[in-house]
């Protein structure tokens, strides 16, 4: 691991200011003044970090429903995205997306997604579009295990094989869709992977909990995707720590299932004993961030709050480009 | 006579009627709930409440959860018909018709007149539609109208739990494919609902009050914006004719006919976007057909050509509100 002691904080920063940036929206939705549906990213961070760790703000993401971990990991202005998802002018879409449609291409984030599957075939025209430019920039789909089960996210594998688009299919295997488990629908045997390598495409797989085995991963992945070998894909295995939408009952989690994740499976508590014990950090610094992080998050609440909200009067603007 | 809400009035006739015909399966993403979970199936019975306890009734060949696939869960449902069954799909979100579209419109849709008559597919799709809980713009669409173009399809929205008892019974003891449309906001609405057998015929409107001086023709949650504006009217002295179409296919000419003629002033109240809509096809209706008796031009009150937007102040903005629908009235009266 060559990390520098800088990217090491930074990568603790990015993926503590998803975890409070999640827990504070988690307490805040109690107070009903955040409408619709929010899907909470919170024990996924060291997927969306340690993937958009490793890429440039030129290379393109694709994001889901639960996408305000890959917004932030991505570069999104998290003031901003605060915004949007209470519904502010000033927030990353002008409060018209929400917590679900927060997208921001002036980071090469193509957008969350209020469909499942819809991504997936557009990080494959993403990644034509990149290879038509020749800078070696790539295209990347978040999709879950219940993304993985839509025709669109196999219509994208195969024309990615077959196009060899620099494509990849980054599949997030929190174990449920909705309400029901891997087990049940995912037919190869939980393994997504592998249907992935049925398509024709190189397939890797990590432990989506640990910050330095998805970089690892990835960036063995990166190099085959930009050498030019066309698409890939890597399954990682992570959990959710919230429920589905902020709402649900959870009735299907085992008992003490989310005492035992939030225990062994937590990437923040994992990448805090790994740098302590190979004594790359010291904990007071990562105790630092983690303060700095909650006073950011503490400001965005705060100016989220207080700002304007749309002008009703705005309602069917930005339909078009132009329109005549 | 039972009091009882949408949601209730739906899963109870699911309930009936799969057990009066053992041909009824439902197919659809965690109607069961909990499949392959610690929880096991039914820790959740439908994320609508509208299918709880089906499964522990009728078991897994009859009430399947299936993956996040809505082409193949339409497309299932489609040839479950061809093959002599009765499916009910569900699409948890209306705007999820975009990815299962083929399967409809170029499918079920066509199998009968396609295949010179000889089939049947009494495919019921249920999709739940509607603004009003902040969904944005790919959780809240009203796609009736599109589905309405659609030669082949029956389109359903009932605004009451005595029609959604009437018209789900309808449908699932019909032979026609059925778009049985559920506005997410109405689930909770109480009323009365006749117990036993009970058929609502489609195309036939319901006249949910009458008053003489305009007709105001509407559907779904529009309904009860509508008997909002009607009241506010009333009180100074306005009577509007509020009629409930409960089926946009077939339509019920004769009942918009009957009171535009009467009353010469029609408004259409229709939640979605003007352009080639249902608001603009009553409209075309009663130019073609009562134009004489018009003595001031109709009034659409519909939605801008727009996305539905997420905040709320936004969304509000967009939704046609009880508000709008009585100063359309009031315009209509004003210009004849
Ligand atoms: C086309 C479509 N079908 C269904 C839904 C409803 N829905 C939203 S999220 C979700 C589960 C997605 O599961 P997964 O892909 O594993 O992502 P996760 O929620 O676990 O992040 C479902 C069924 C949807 N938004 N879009
Ligand atoms: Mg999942």
């Amino acid at each position: 691991m060559q990390l520098s002691r800088e990217e090491l904080v930074g990568a603790y920063r990015r993926m503590a200011t998803i975890r409070q940036f999640e827990e504070r929206l988690h307490e805040e939705i109690k107070t009903g003044e955040i409408a619709g549906f929010t899907h909470l990213y919170a024990g996924q961070e060291a997927v969306a970090v340690g993937i958009c760790d490793q890429l440039s703000v030129e290379d393109m993401i694709v994001s889901t429903h639960r996408g305000h971990g890959h917004c932030i990991a991505k570069g999104c202005d998290v003031k901003a995205m605060m915004q949007e998802i209470f519904g502010r002018a000033g927030g990353t879409c002008k409060g018209r997306g929400g917590s679900m449609h927060i997208a921001d291409l002036s980071v090469g984030m193509l957008g969350a997604n209020g469909i499942v599957g819809g991504g997936a075939p557009q990080a494959v025209g993403a990644a034509l579009a990149a290879r038509l430019d020749g800078k070696g920039r790539v295209a990347i789909a978040f999709s879950g295990d219940g993304a993985c089960n839509q025709g669109t996210t196999f219509e994208a594998m195969n024309m990615a094989v077959v196009t060899k688009a620099p494509a990849i299919f980054v599949f997030e295997n929190n174990h449920y869709s909705e309400h029901t488990g891997d087990a049940y629908a995912v037919g190869t045997a939980r393994d997504i992977a592998s249907r992935a390598e049925a398509f024709g495409m190189k397939a890797w797989r990590a432990n989506g909990c640990d910050y330095f085995d998805t970089y690892e991963t990835m960036r063995e992945l990166l190099d085959h995707v930009r050498a030019g070998n066309g698409p890939a894909a890597i399954e990682l295995d992570t959990e959710r720590f919230f429920g589905h939408f902020e709402g649900d009952p959870q009735r299907y989690r085992g008992k003490g299932e989310l005492d035992r994740i939030r225990e062994e499976r937590d990437c923040l508590k994992a990448f805090r004993a790994k740098v302590a014990e190979a004594k790359l950090l010291d904990p007071a610094d990562l105790d630092a961030v983690d303060a700095e992080v909650a006073a950011l998050i503490e400001a965005a609440v705060v100016e989220a709050r207080a700002a304007p909200a749309p002008d009703p009067a705005t309602v069917a603007d930005d339909v078009y480009v132009d329109y005549y | 006579m039972a009091i009882m809400t949408i949601r209730d009035a739906i899963l109870q006739t699911l309930h009936a009627e799969m057990e009066r015909d053992p041909d009824i399966l439902l197919l659809g993403e965690d109607v069961v709930g909990g499949n392959g979970t610690a929880g096991g199936p039914e820790a959740i019975g439908g994320i609508w409440g509208t299918s709880g306890g089906l499964y522990a009734k009728f078991g897994p060949d009859r009430v399947i959860d299936t993956p996040i696939s809505e082409s193949a869960i339409v497309g299932a449902a489609a040839g479950a018909a061809l093959a002599g069954k009765r499916p009910v799909a569900e699409l948890m979100f209306a705007d999820f018709v975009g990815v299962s579209l083929d399967q409809i419109w170029n499918q079920i849709a066509k199998f009968r007149y396609m295949f010179g008559g000889k089939t049947r597919c009494p495919a019921v799709i249920r999709l739940v539609y509607g603004a009003g809980m902040n969904t944005a713009a790919q959780h809240s669409q009203s796609v009736y109208a599109m589905l309405t173009a659609m030669p082949g399809l029956k389109v359903v929205l009932p605004a009451t739990p005595a029609d959604a008892k009437g018209l789900l019974t309808e449908a699932l003891r019909g032979d026609d494919p059925v778009m049985f449309f559920e506005h997410k906001t109405l689930y909770g609405v109480k009323g009365e609902v006749p117990d036993g057998d009970h058929r609502q015929r489609f195309g036939e409107a319901r006249m949910v009050r009458e008053g003489g001086d305009a007709t105001i023709v509407t559907c779904g949650r529009m309904v009860n914006f509508s008997e909002k504006a009607a009241d506010k009217l009333a009180a100074d002295g306005i009577g509007c004719d509020v009629i409930d179409l409960r089926t946009t296919s077939p339509l019920d000419e004769e009942a918009i006919l009957d009171s535009v003629e009467a009353t010469g002033r029609l408004v259409v109240v229709d939640e979605s976007p003007p352009r080639c809509s249902l608001a603009a096809d009553i409209c075309a209706l009663v130019a073609t057909k009562a134009f004489s008796s018009l003595k001031a031009p109709p009034e659409l009150v519909t939605g801008p050509h727009s996305p539905i937007p997420f905040a709320r102040e936004l969304e509000r903005a967009w939704v046609p509100s009880p508000q709008k629908i009585e100063a359309a009235v009031r315009r209509v009266l004003a210009a004849g």
